[in-house]
């Protein structure tokens, strides 16, 4: 029983989170609480099950909740297929988005906004409406419109998919967006235009769980909090201070401190 | 879930299996001399017509089953427990479009194909072909106007003679292939058109072919011929109802283009497919063929075939005259249990003549979907060129997908060109689709129209509506 209000009860949840990936048991034992508002970042070293988590938050297929409960407003997520927690409003920048032959990213990116508004009692969008919307939301990332007729990431240099998935971040207003290695393989231009467009979506009214190997992201999208994920599990939170120690020192010592 | 909702579900795979309560005029099952001089006598034909389909028949009986090389398997057909004639009872010479049975002009309503001229917004004309009869065929009046004939095939024989004996039988000839053979002899309905020299046609043309009897097959003939410099978008789409049995469908089309005419015909094909437990179904065995016999003439074949049990066929193109053109542009998709052998052939023979062959297979539940293309360049054919892309797109871990592409090259001038691709819909596809908020059949179908893409912009607008929207029922419930 909770005895809080609606107004302070978190946004997510995570209580001894257990799961495996492929029937490998990765996460072992999370618990990470994130309020309306906030900014949190996960880093960790390769393997230490940092993509996962976004994956079971997503509900992935393939990756399972052995133990534990994640609550998203209250609501057991897991329960609930990957559309419908999509509709709900958790959004997942995927690290590596996949290309779909043949259908044309604005008519994606119609469908999905659609999709989303009809779950929130919102009337569709028609063509024309649609277009001004996502003209809009284009200029956040610099994305052209010679991107949008073609086919979904087909062709797209690593920066133009990034922008492409921020994109429709801006599009669908999710209430907790979970950015999974946004900025791997982009280059420092590239990197500051999808930051900038992530910075514009922060809110009181949402949160954002940051997932990355570098510091140098979080120079750009500032974290109230970091959490350090080592062997499935968080070993070190603090602030966003703690991005630089781990920069300077290295994941080392973190592990060390966490097995003594 | 209630009974009935559940019910529903169930019974909406197919939404066309419904039987037209209607008087039959039908013959007796098996097939004879006597049977031919029957669908004849019941056409009123000239000599000519019954001499020509009495020396089809004598050459079907010595022809066999196309069984050893196709890849589709079946139990061996009964020739002698099908009918051959079945027609709507007691139609008199319909002297106007209200004159239909209204039941007919029900059934057509209830596939969505209005007959009612006024009705029909884009200017379509539709010839109605009811098992073994033409029924109706709409703005006759208007397309003569411009000397353009289309009638059902039936009213030809008398109306336009002489272009039937010049023409029937030059592109597919009678003893062409054993279900040729056997359509040569027994055909009832089908369309005719003709398009005089340099017009172009001032609305797509339409045969709507219904299987409605029981233990009837259909065989349907069809011929167009578009004279020097003329132009003309044909359309063909076909249903039946829901039963058990089998039923055969062996049509034979023939395209005829002059000097720089341009025939374009494009096929919806929903026959029956059978259920999920491979019961019933129709068998799709036909063939099509256009010659190019003029210089920088054109056909064009695009196809969306999603139904029947079985499919066999391969609209093809004999490239005659120099600097001619043909193309293939085809989706095939298989699911529950259903087989297709479909593709097509190039026969390059005149100079400088090209090709273009775009196909796109399908395959979901335990369907089995090949691709079997010809391109023969022949050794006048200098300059000729071929581009095929051939790609299999997998649903589910039960499905087949084959490709047998068969090259004869003659001629060191000419330029052939062959991608093939096969695919598994990701799921990482899915999810991302999902991740978007959008549902599983909403991805799916989203997927296949993509990967269909290019053949389905071939096709006329209305048509190609239509042709995604069955892809998508087609593919209900292949996932998951």
């Amino acid at each position: 029983m909770t005895r809080e209000s609606a107004s302070e009860r978190p946004m997510l949840e995570i209580r001894n989170l257990h799961a495996t990936a492929g029937g490998v048991p990765i996460l072992k034992g999370i618990d990470l609480v994130i309020r309306a508002g906030e900014v949190h970042a996960i880093m960790g070293p390769n393997g230490s099950g940092k993509s996962t988590l976004a994956n079971v938050l997503a509900g992935k297929p393939g990756y399972a909740v052995t133990a534990g409960e994640v609550l998203f407003e209250g609501r057991d997520l897991t329960a609930l297929a990957p559309e419908a927690r999509a509709r709900e409003g958790i959004f997942l920048a995927f690290q590596y988005p996949v290309e779909i032959p043949g259908v044309s990213n604005m008519y994606f990116l119609k469908q999905a906004a659609n999709a989303v508004r009809a779950h929130r009692g919102m009337e569709e969008l028609d063509a024309m409406e649609f277009l001004s919307l996502a003209r809009e939301k284009m200029k956040l990332v610099e994305m052209s419109e010679a991107l949008m007729s073609r086919a979904i990431n087909e062709g797209f240099s690593g920066g133009e998919k990034k922008r492409n998935e921020i994109l429709q971040m801006a599009v669908l207003e999710p209430r907790l967006a979970v950015l999974d290695e946004t900025d791997s393989g982009l280059d420092i231009d590239a990197l500051r235009i999808v930051a900038n467009g992530v910075n514009a979506l922060r809110g009181p009214a949402r949160a954002l769980l940051v997932i990355t190997h570098y510091q140098r992201l979080l120079d750009f999208i500032v974290p109230d909090r970091v959490h350090v994920l080592s062997g499935g599990r968080i070993v070190k939170s603090g602030g966003k201070e703690l991005a630089h120690e781990l920069e300077a020192k290295g994941y080392g010592w973190i592990e060390k401190e966490a097995a003594a | 879930m209630s009974n009935e909702s559940l019910e529903q579900l169930a019974n909406r795979d197919y939404r066309w299996g419904f039987t037209t309560p209607i008087e039959q005029d039908v013959v007796e099952p098996g097939l004879s001399e006597d049977v031919i001089r029957f669908i004849s006598a019941k056409k009123n034909e000239p000599a000519w017509m019954v001499d020509w389909r009495l020396e089809a028949y004598r050459r079907w009986q010595k022809l066999s089953e196309p069984h050893h090389w196709a890849n589709v398997h079946y139990p061996p057909i009964d020739y002698q427990a099908i009918r051959y004639y079945a027609a709507p009872k007691a139609k008199p010479k319909l002297d106007s479009l209200d004159e239909l049975d209204p039941e007919l002009r029900r059934t057509y309503e209830k596939l969505g194909i209005s007959l009612d001229e006024q009705k029909r917004l884009a200017g379509v004309a539709v010839d109605a072909v009811f098992d073994s009869v033409s029924v109706a065929t709409t703005f006759k009046k208007e397309l003569e106007k411009h000397g353009i004939i289309f009638c059902p095939f039936s009213e030809a024989v008398h109306k336009a003679p002489e272009l039937v004996k010049q023409y029937l039988g030059s592109v597919v000839p009678q003893g062409d292939n054993f279900f040729a053979a056997l359509n040569s002899a027994v055909f009832t309905d089908g369309s005719f058109v003709y398009i005089p020299p340099g017009v172009r046609c001032p609305m797509e043309l339409s045969t709507y072919f219904r299987i409605n009897a029981s233990e009837t097959g259909q065989f349907e003939r069809t011929l167009i011929i578009a004279d020097r410099g003329a132009y003309v978008s044909y359309l063909e789409g076909c249903t039946a109802p829901q039963r058990d049995e089998n039923q055969l469908h062996a049509a034979v089309v023939e395209l005829i283009a002059l000097d720089d005419a341009e025939i374009k015909y494009s096929t919806v094909q929903n026959w029956y497919p059978g259920d999920a437990e491979g019961r019933g179904g129709i068998y799709n065995f036909v063939t099509k063929r256009g010659k190019c016999v003029g210089r920088r003439s054109k056909i064009s074949w695009t196809q969306v075939e999603t139904g029947s049990a079985i499919t066999w066929k391969y609209p093809s193109c004999i490239l005659l005259g120099d600097e001619s053109v043909g193309e293939f542009y085809s989706v095939a998709l298989t699911a529950k249990r259903q087989q297709a052998d479909t593709g097509t052939k190039m026969i390059h023979i005149g100079k400088r003549t090209r090709s273009t062959i775009i196909s796109k297979g399908i395959s979901a539940g335990r369907g089995q979907n090949s691709y079997r293309g010809l391109v023969r360049i022949q050794k006048g054919a200098d300059g000729a060129r071929n581009y095929s892309q051939c790609d299999s797109l997998l649903i589910g871990s039960e499905c087949g997908a084959h490709t047998f592409p068969y090259l004869e090259v003659a001629n060191p001038t000419a330029q052939v060109e062959h991608e093939a691709t096969t695919s598994k819909i990701g799921e990482d596809q899915l999810f991302y689709c999902q991740q978007r908020g959008i549902s599983e059949e909403d991805a799916v179908n989203m997927i296949v129209n993509g990967f269909c893409k290019r053949v389905l912009r071939e096709l006329p607008m209305e048509f190609a509506v239509e042709a995604q929207k069955l892809l998508g029922v087609s593919l209900e419930g292949a996932v998951g």
